[in-house]
């Protein structure tokens, strides 16, 4: 029997450099209950089991709890109302069909095959930009000057935010992320922090969506709040607000995680570095590699709708189901040498974007985005080297990514 | 140096061979196939390639390991000597063996009126020929085909003359199209499906006849109750038979339903004993499914030619610790923009249930029982919960399996609505 | 001109024989598929789904086509997609 502490252990900020021991620790059991009642999935096959299975439900956000502001009506009228508005128009990350279906279906129909090579070919633009303002420099964090801006450029130009109201999405996009730890879901204050921010989008694109309405453009959020899909309802304002701060949110921390974890791994294998320098066509296999090596999601947490009988396990119903995506990932049962990095490897299932229903709507961006970084660092740096091994991390264990990824360059080349 | 030679050409034969050489088969190597072409992907063809997508001659398949093999194509197995190990070509040839992959596969169930049959405008659909041949016919535009046999070739190739917004008439014998495989329960439910694309469904109805002109083009049918179709181009959908004539006198336990398997993939003898020289895989194979309690099937499935054919390939190449050959059957069929897919064999159910979505919806998935146990579970654009379904088949759970699951009504167990044994 | 197949996938087709040079085969396996339109994103005139889960794909593309259909092949999330270079010593 392992540990019953260790999914602790995971979310101590102390392990955040290397939780992937803990994870090897936590496979002995494919299922372990934790002590705090949860149950944590960690092998490939009972992570991808579970993601496929019907008994097992997305709808596991605390419910919505605003803090009070002292004036009685708004805390004792207006706020349960809203709280119970916010309840019932939960983004589709936290949402089961057949509402989900209803939702994501909307978005898909707006996230169309030509929004997507648009952005593509922007993300080479912007890669390249970024690194021509940094031609001078000497040092260059890629979290701070790269991996942070780009996404959410990408994101706002794709629902269609004004340059101009940019700047302020990053910082809400940095907030809202914390939402999918579970610490933050457990702690009142943190989600009340939350909820402020989500206030103050709200407020926005509400304005947004009305200007939307009237002026359509050719972009997502016109698309969802004019045009709607045949055959289904259209968006109402509160599901279009929470879609919109989901893709933000969605679309953001991930997409720097997964650019910054990349980087990280090529410096470690300079080898590597110097192959892609030659041959971008090796980008696709290195990005899906680092999706299963080191993922950006690395875990995603659900409930139990019925009791689940896994093995020698049963999960009770109403238990917190942990998904260790990134456990499975390593799991040396379906990866040779798991926890070497091997581009090379073929035929990577990874769990890295999840899986089901719930798969990563933006898994086509992000790997767009990745690559053009990636091939852009792997062409354009000099003599790249790391200041820190291992980088500072931020807190998050869910969305893990160094918070600073400080290279030191000879100079950057022109594109 | 020893001979490995595989008779058919095809997906399971070719999988075969590549899993032999996989498997570290240094020998000879001799692949013989009754077609002049390269092993070829059927899926395609009832589809893409009727409505143009994709030509007929492009869905030569991908070889997934090198082979350095012998190909003898166009040269059909007529004889197996299994005294002197050898096989003998329709040109009389003899190709010796030391180990045998039989993989002949079937061909379409031709009409059954040897005249009427040779009628132009009267096609089958199997090959890669009979592909090219159907979709010249259609993209001619003639002024209503006409669908003979409401199984799911039959309604693939419906469904591909609406997308070419072809009249169509598709005549089927039983109460609904798919009766066989989904029941009527779920049967009428892809009916409907095509009745909304405006195709003629005629159910419980049989051609009688088919009438030529002058010049031996086919010009219309003649159902039993006397009515008729003028229609100058006929795809006869009846089903399959097996390609096992050419093991007439060999010894071997076979009949138009296949050639007996035992446990392992070796072929049996009429006395039933295993020629362990021999094995077969695909469509042409009847093998003892284990999760079927045994039970002898023969399966048409593109997955089921991937899987056996390696197995029966390790097999023969000596790799002891091939374990029995054990996949849940699973096929997918697309049909005007639907696609259902299926884990598990529908055979004997006698209870279906709608697991989770509904079909007014489109969206949903059918579980079939059996005595007790899940035997098959059927998606309708539903895919991604599938695998749980195939689990659940695979270990032979209870029926009904699981209540609570997201997106599920009250569970009513339904009649599935099979024909009666004899009629099938 | 308009095409007269909005069905199709790829370049427009052609026998058998004029695209062994350096093209390529591709096959899916439809069992496998969940519809994650990964492959359709990465390599848009090669794949695509029709109606919500049925997947349309080009079988030969030609080799100009190798680098989005590698994208499509290592980001298909059931790994369903095979690729063979249809140029290659075939004995």
């Amino acid at each position: 029997m392992s540990d019953a502490t260790l999914f602790e252990q995971v979310k101590d900020e102390a392990n955040r450099v290397d939780p992937y021991p803990l994870f090897a620790r936590l496979r002995e059991t494919p299922v372990s209950r934790q002590s705090d009642g949860t149950y944590v999935a960690a092998t490939h096959a009972a992570i991808s089991s579970l993601l496929h299975d019907p008994r097992i439900s997305s709808e596991t956000l605390p419910p919505a709890d605003r803090p009070k502001t002292g004036n009685p009506i708004s805390d004792w009228i207006v706020k349960p109302i809203r709280d119970r508005i916010t309840d019932t128009h939960r983004p589709f990350i936290f949402r089961d069909p057949p509402d989900h279906d209803t939702l994501r279906k909307a978005v898909m129909h707006e996230f169309t095959q030509k929004r997507v090579q648009v952005l593509r070919e922007r993300s080479h633009v912007l890669v390249d930009e970024i690194l021509d303002r940094h031609a001078a420099a000497r040092s260059f964090d890629i979290v701070d000057d790269l991996a942070y801006p780009l996404p959410v450029t990408i994101i706002c130009e794709l629902l269609g935010i004004p340059t101009e109201d940019e700047p302020q999405f990053h910082g809400w996009a940095t907030q809202l992320a914390t939402a999918l730890e579970p610490d933050t879901m457990a702690d009142t204050e943190k989600r009340s922090e939350n909820s402020r921010t989500f206030e103050t989008i709200s407020t926005y694109m509400t304005g947004l969506i009305k200007e939307k309405r009237r002026h359509p453009k050719d972009d997502m959020l016109s698309g969802l709040a004019v045009n709607g899909v045949p055959g289904i309802p259209r968006m109402g304002d509160y599901d279009l607000i929470a879609t919109s701060i989901l893709m933000l949110v969605a679309g953001h921390e991930t997409t720097v995680n997964l650019i910054a974890n990349a980087m990280l791994a090529l410096m470690r294998n300079p080898a590597e570095l110097a192959r892609l320098r030659d041959d971008p066509a090796r980008a696709p296999r290195l990005i899906e590699e680092v999706q299963r090596y080191d993922p950006p999601v690395q875990f995603r947490t659900r409930r139990a709708l019925a009791d689940i009988p896994m093995g020698d396990v049963t999960i009770p119903e109403g238990a917190d189901v942990i998904l260790l995506l990134a456990s499975g990932n390593r799991d040396p049962a379906v990866f040779n040498d798991a926890d070497r990095f091997d581009p090379d490897r073929g035929g990577i299932r990874h769990l890295g974007f999840g899986g089901g229903l719930h798969y990563c709507v933006g898994a086509p961006l992000a790997r767009f985005e990745a690559e053009a970084a990636l091939t852009a660092l792997a062409r354009r740096l000099d003599d790249p080297r790391l200041q820190a091994d291992p980088p500072p991390y931020r807190p998050g264990s869910a969305l893990r990514g160094p918070k600073h990824l400080r290279l030191s360059i000879g100079g950057i080349r022109k594109a | 140096m020893e001979h490995l030679v595989v008779v058919g050409a095809s997906l399971a034969g070719l999988r075969g061979a590549e899993a032999a050489r996989k498997a570290g088969f240094q020998g000879r190597l001799t692949l013989i196939g009754a077609e002049p072409h390269r092993p070829y992907d059927r899926p395609p063809l009832s589809k893409l390639v009727l409505t143009g997508g994709v030509a007929p001659g492009a869905t030569t398949l991908p070889n997934l390991e090198p082979l350095d093999a012998e190909w003898r194509l166009g040269s059909a197995a007529a004889g197996l000597d299994r005294s002197d190990r050898a096989v003998i070509l329709e040109s009389g040839d003899r190709v010796a063996y030391d180990r045998l992959l039989i993989a002949t596969g079937a061909r379409a169930r031709p009409w059954p009126d040897t005249v009427q049959n040779r009628f132009g405008g009267v096609h089958t659909l199997r090959s890669r020929d009979d592909a090219a041949a159907l979709r010249g016919a259609l993209a001619a535009g003639p002024g209503r085909v006409l669908v003979i046999g409401g199984g799911f070739i039959g309604c693939e190739v419906a469904a591909a003359c609406r997308d070419l917004d072809l009249p169509v008439t598709l005549v089927e014998s039983g109460a609904t199209v798919l009766e066989r495989v989904l029941g009527s329960h779920l049967g009428s439910v892809v009916a409907a499906l095509h009745a909304v694309r405006g195709v003629d469904l005629r159910l419980g109805a049989k051609v009688e006849a088919l009438e030529d002109d002058d010049s031996g083009h086919v010009v219309r049918a003649r159902l039993a109750d006397g009515r008729t179709i003028e229609t100058t181009c006929v795809v006869v959908a009846l089903g399959a038979v097996r390609n096992t004539e050419w093991l007439s006198g060999s010894g071997l336990a076979f009949d138009e339903g296949g050639v007996d398997c035992d446990a392992d993939g070796y072929v049996l003898d009429t006395d039933g004993r295993s020629d362990r020289t021999i094995a077969a895989a695909g469509d042409v194979a009847r093998f003892p499914h284990p999760i079927y309690d045994g039970r002898r099937v023969a399966l048409e499935h593109w997955g089921h030619a991937v899987a056996q054919g390696a197995h029966a390939g390790r097999l023969l190449a000596g790799q002891a610790s091939s374990p029995a050959y054990a996949e849940v059957p699973a096929f997918w069929s697309s049909q005007g923009g639907v696609t259902l897919k299926m884990a598990g064999l529908t055979e004997g159910a006698d209870g279906l249930v709608i697991a989770q979505g509904d079909p007014k919806t489109g969206r949903f998935l059918a579980l079939y029982g059996r005595a007790g146990r899940c035997i098959a579970a059927v998606s309708f654009d539903s895919v991604r919960w599938l695998p749980a379904y195939a689990e659940m088949v695979a270990a032979g759970a209870p029926f009904p399996p699981i209540h609570g699951a997201v997106d599920q009504g009250r569970l009513r167990v339904l009649p599935p609505g099979f024909p009666k044994e004899d009629e099938r | 001109m308009p095409d007269p197949n909005p069905d199709r996938i790829g370049p427009s087709p052609s026998p058998d024989v004029s695209r062994a040079a350096g093209g390529l085969r591709v096959t899916v396996d439809l069992n496998r598929c969940q519809a994650y339109a990964q492959c359709c994103y990465a390599a848009p005139h090669h794949f695509a789904l029709h109606g919500a889960e049925a997947l349309h794909y080009d079988p030969a593309p030609t080799a100009a086509a190798r680098d989005d259909i590698e994208r499509a092949r290592v980001a298909c999330p059931v790994q369903a997609i095979r690729v063979e270079d249809a140029g290659r010593q075939r004995a």
